[in-house]
């Protein structure tokens, strides 16, 4: 008798598959683990794929000292569950040079805590692979990025010279000095992962479900004081019922009005909403095609 | 042209919930030429099944009017063109994934359109496809591109093919203009071996019989396009039928009480207590457990990532095939098969590239191609390699057998991809069609003096000391002394030059790339077989490609091949011109000579490197002797 797979059991086998691969393949592989809702993910679908052992590498926090409160505490959570070596890095420049949203705009900001801070951190350790969260659904220049996507000494990606995928059959060759991104959830979308998330009973930062959270607006978003280094300049946070849909650096973080304080209910606004869940992403604003240009400077 | 949710959303969101975790999946390739209106009806897709969110449709609109080709109107197609240069060109060049979703199915479509990069994207994006959409322009019919992209899905295997006549708008939604171009597609489609086609008149542009039936034609009594994309069955589910397979991804070792085998199941389904055979040791054994992070299962099934363990210590590593016991695949190292060239550098026959097949990765060497497949026509065209994408019948080598199936049978043990084994870029896709018969009649004979005892006897070990470096670098000179060095220790060697090697053996090669690493080979098998003979073979080429050298060093026993860089500066080696080579190379007298206008490719890690400007060849010569004699 046919057993039909769901799409959801077909994304996770492809997804362990991928996980799986590139720990064969490669000789220092790490995981790139931000916190958020793709990231808790990702982390339990390794767990999935190397039980009883648990994931063979470490996960990797690129820091911006910005996030949000609770992310820093899920962050420890995590890691020690899943019985993995957590290790985080500061841009030290971006640190030495007191490098923040404010002062300096999001695209410095996420160019030297994030994309500079990666870059190190990815040198410092020697690591030769490293997965990431990103979905091909999320913006136009990631439809078209490979799996298992090549990056030269410089950590930079050519949108011309990608690797042909065929089958199930990944190249995760590279030589000294160049090394792989690899993004075992490419072929999820937004609503696959708050599904599964719901399936699966992932724990998440309850910044995703909505409670009363002071705000101010800023830059034209809603954005939640969540310590005392915010700039109020006079203004008074107002307690407004909010939820985040993506998760990074708090000012940098638009929040959405909701009364969805469960999954299911986030899901139904979702399903809902008439807008795309990076529009609360501050960064992606900056120019068209910013995403691309970023990723060819060596970004995520 | 508004989407309205389903009520169950806002109504009973649970229940809605339930029901959407029984989807299923469906990857789906699109095919056509660049003005068949491919990335309109993809767009019309996603904007149809409510992908399309408000800010992306106002940055859509905004763009329709600066960059659009359809006037006011919005153009969905620059929704799908995702790259900064594509757009600036009007073209996409890659292949693109999308994703959207009904109430029964999620879809993940790939998008890989262009011009002359086509066969290889196309190919690319079958490979992972459960259906084809052919798209033809209704005012155009059946184009040589149409039968080329049927050609390639039919090549990668897809077994559903859809042809949906587009831009029916054009010609007045005219049921005699759509028979026609049914009835021609049919005919080429039954000649090139599709069975199944199913067969929809369409408009991306204005959404006719897309997700809803349109009323322009109600002489069509068919499907949808999406109605007909959600019936198509799945190919993992064909895949369950099929004899149990399992390439083993990686051994799973957290402790000593736990050895675990995890990987995807290729196809078939499987048990505890089936009986099993590990491939290619061929020892027998049974699953003991299905082991997941939620528990033990009962069962597990094609396209499913599991854990196994056995209920026997056996040889089982990664590349190991754990196979139904009564119904194994076949083990092979010489085969045919259909392959498609996809690097910028041609297809060099005798080069030693990396074959990945499934989890296994062996050396194999493609020798000249049988034929090459003119794509538009489908004749056979003679020739002697494949350019960028060519499409080929060659026969090939592995330097390790290969557990396999016929490509017909299954993707997952029948298509691999060959890479380059310097810039490790995947150069080459193949579908195995059969292993030739001469790989199943030729075995080993064992002999009884073994290579050991041949050596033992000389009261030495094997060993290939393989020179390598630039011409006038000094490897003849060194080589002669290292072998008068060694004679004089009562030591059995044999000395095989690259003059005097071109002089016999390899006198029909010349200087080409491919005749070069031809001589290579040559040489290669013929110190493996002094070297079972228990010599130590000297050679001195300038083997100047690594792959060529990595290919000797695997066929020696490990330990055996010491590759020895003789190091001197181009400006060195040209300055001294024994030969006076350099010279006429200089002069355009000489062709493809190395370091003027054939590269040469340095040692990354040699045994030994011996730089000609710091030492003589005579120290050179000691030390190579006391470093192999110790």
């Amino acid at each position: 008798m046919t057993v039909r797979l769901t799409h959801l059991q077909r994304l996770e086998a492809e997804s362990i598959h991928i996980l799986r691969e590139t720990v064969a393949e490669t000789e220092r592989p790490v995981m790139l683990y931000s916190i958020g809702k793709d990231s808790a993910v990702m982390l339990h679908l390794a767990k999935k794929a190397f039980y009883p052992a648990p994931p063979p590498f470490p996960l990797l926090h690129v820091d911006t000292t910005w996030k949000f409160r609770a992310m820093y505490a899920l962050r420890e959570k995590a890691a020690r569950d899943a019985g993995m070596e957590l290790l985080v890095w500061q841009n030290p420049d971006a640190k030495a040079a007191g490098i923040n949203p404010f002062d300096h705009g999001s695209a410095v900001h996420t160019d030297l805590w994030k994309t500079q801070g990666l870059k190190q951190a990815l040198d410092h350790h020697g690591f030769d692979a490293a997965f990431g969260g990103a979905r091909r659904d999320e913006e136009k220049s990631r439809a078209k990025e490979r799996v298992f996507s090549f990056r030269d000494h410089n950590h930079r990606w050519d949108p011309k010279a990608q690797r042909p995928e065929l089958w199930r059959l990944y190249n995760a060759r590279a030589n000294r000095g160049e090394s792989m991104r690899v993004f075992p959830i490419s072929n999820w979308t937004e609503l696959d992962i708050w599904q599964y998330i719901h399936q699966e009973n992932i724990e998440i930062v309850d910044l995703y479900l909505s409670a009363p959270r002071p705000v101010v607006e800023h830059g034209g978003l809603l954005i939640m004081v969540d310590d005392e280094r915010f700039p109020l300049d006079g203004r008074v946070p107002e307690m407004k019922s909010v939820r985040f849909r993506t998760l990074g650096c708090y000012p940098l973080s638009g929040a959405v009005e909701s009364n969805a304080t469960t999954l299911p209910e986030v899901i139904q606004e979702m399903l809902l909403t008439t807008t795309s869940e990076r529009q609360g992403r501050a960064i992606d604003h900056d120019q068209a095609a910013s995403m691309e240009k970023k990723k060819q400077e060596g970004y995520f | 042209m508004s989407f309205t949710p389903d009520p169950l959303i806002a109504g009973d969101i649970t229940a809605y919930l339930a029901g959407q975790a029984a989807k299923s999946l469906l990857r789906v390739i699109t095919c056509g030429s660049v003005d068949d209106g491919k990335s309109t009806l993809i767009g019309r897709l996603l904007y149809d099944s409510k992908q399309i969110f408000d800010d992306q449709l106002s940055a859509l609109e905004a763009d329709s009017k600066r960059v659009g080709t359809q006037g006011q109107a919005i153009d969905f197609a620059l929704l799908v063109d995702g790259l900064a240069a594509e757009r600036e060109q009007g073209i996409t060049i890659d292949v693109a994934y999308r994703f959207f979703a009904t109430d029964k199915a999620k879809f993940i479509i790939a998008d890989c359109p262009g011009h002359e990069q086509y066969t290889r994207n196309m190919v690319t994006g079958a490979s992972t496809a459960d259906a084809a959409i052919v798209l033809v322009d209704a005012r155009k019919g059946v184009l040589t591109q149409t039968r080329r992209h049927s050609y390639l899905a039919r090549l990668i295997g897809i077994r559903h093919v859809v042809l949906a006549v587009n831009k029916m708008d054009l010609v007045g939604f005219d049921q005699a203009v759509f028979d026609t171009i049914v009835a021609d597609y049919r005919a080429f489609a039954a000649e090139i071996g599709i069975e199944d086609v199913a067969t929809v008149p369409i408009s991306g542009l204005g959404g006719d019989n897309i997700t809803t039936l349109s009323a322009q034609t109600p002489w069509y009594s068919g499907p949808t396009l999406l109605g007909w994309l959600e019936a198509v069955e799945v190919a993992t589910e064909a895949d369950q039928g099929r004899p149990f397979r399992l390439p083993v991804q990686w051994v799973n070792r957290p402790n000593l009480d736990f050895r675990g085998f995890a990987g995807t199941i290729a196809s078939g389904h499987v048990a505890p207590g089936d009986a099993v055979r590990i491939l290619p040791s061929g020892r027998t054994t049974s699953i003991a457990r299905i082991v997941t992070l939620d528990g033990d299962r009962d069962s597990a099934v094609a396209g499913e990532a599991v854990t196994l363990t056995l209920a026997d210590e056996v040889d089982c590593s990664r590349g190991s095939v754990i196979v139904a016991a009564s119904d194994p695949p076949q083990v092979a190292d010489q085969f045919e098969a259909t392959l498609v060239w996809m690097a910028d550098e041609a297809l060099l026959p005798g080069r030693s590239y990396l074959l990945k097949l499934g989890t296994q990765t062996v050396a194999a060497t493609v020798q000249t191609p049988k034929y090459q497949i003119n794509v538009n026509t489908l004749e056979h065209v003679a020739t002697k390699t494949l350019e960028l994408n060519a499409i080929g019948v060659v026969p090939l080598t592995t330097a390790a057998p290969l557990v396999f199936e016929p490509y017909a049978d299954s993707r997952e043990l029948g298509g691999f991809i060959l890479i380059d084994r310097q810039s490790n870029a995947t150069v080459g896709a193949g579908m195995i069609n059969f292993a030739l018969r001469r790989s199943q009649n030729i075995h080993l004979q064992a002999t009884d003096v073994t290579r050991e005892a041949h050596a033992g006897l000389k009261n030495q070990r094997a060993a290939v000391l393989w020179l390598t470096g630039l011409s006038g670098a000094g490897k003849s000179t060194i080589a002669n002394l290292v072998e008068k060095r060694l004679h004089r220790m009562n030591r059995h060697t044999f000395l095989l030059d690259g003059d005097n090697v071109r002089h016999g053996l390899n006198k029909d090669l010349g200087f080409t790339d491919a005749d070069r690493i031809e001589n290579i080979r040559r040489v290669g098998e013929v110190a493996r077989l002094m070297a079972d003979a228990g010599l130590i073979v000297i050679t001195a080429f300038i083997s100047p490609f690594r792959a060529e050298r990595q290919m000797v060093r695997d066929m020696m026993a490990p330990g055996e091949f010491w590759e020895i860089h003789v190091d001197t500066p181009l400006a060195e080696a040209e300055a001294r011109d024994v030969k006076g080579l350099y010279k006429k190379a200089r002069a355009g007298e000489l062709k493809n000579f190395t370091g003027i206008d054939s590269p040469y490719e340095a040692p990354e890690a040699p045994e030994m490197r011996i730089d000609t400007t710091a030492m003589s060849a005579e120290d050179a010569a000691r030390m190579i002797v006391e470093r192999l004699i110790g």
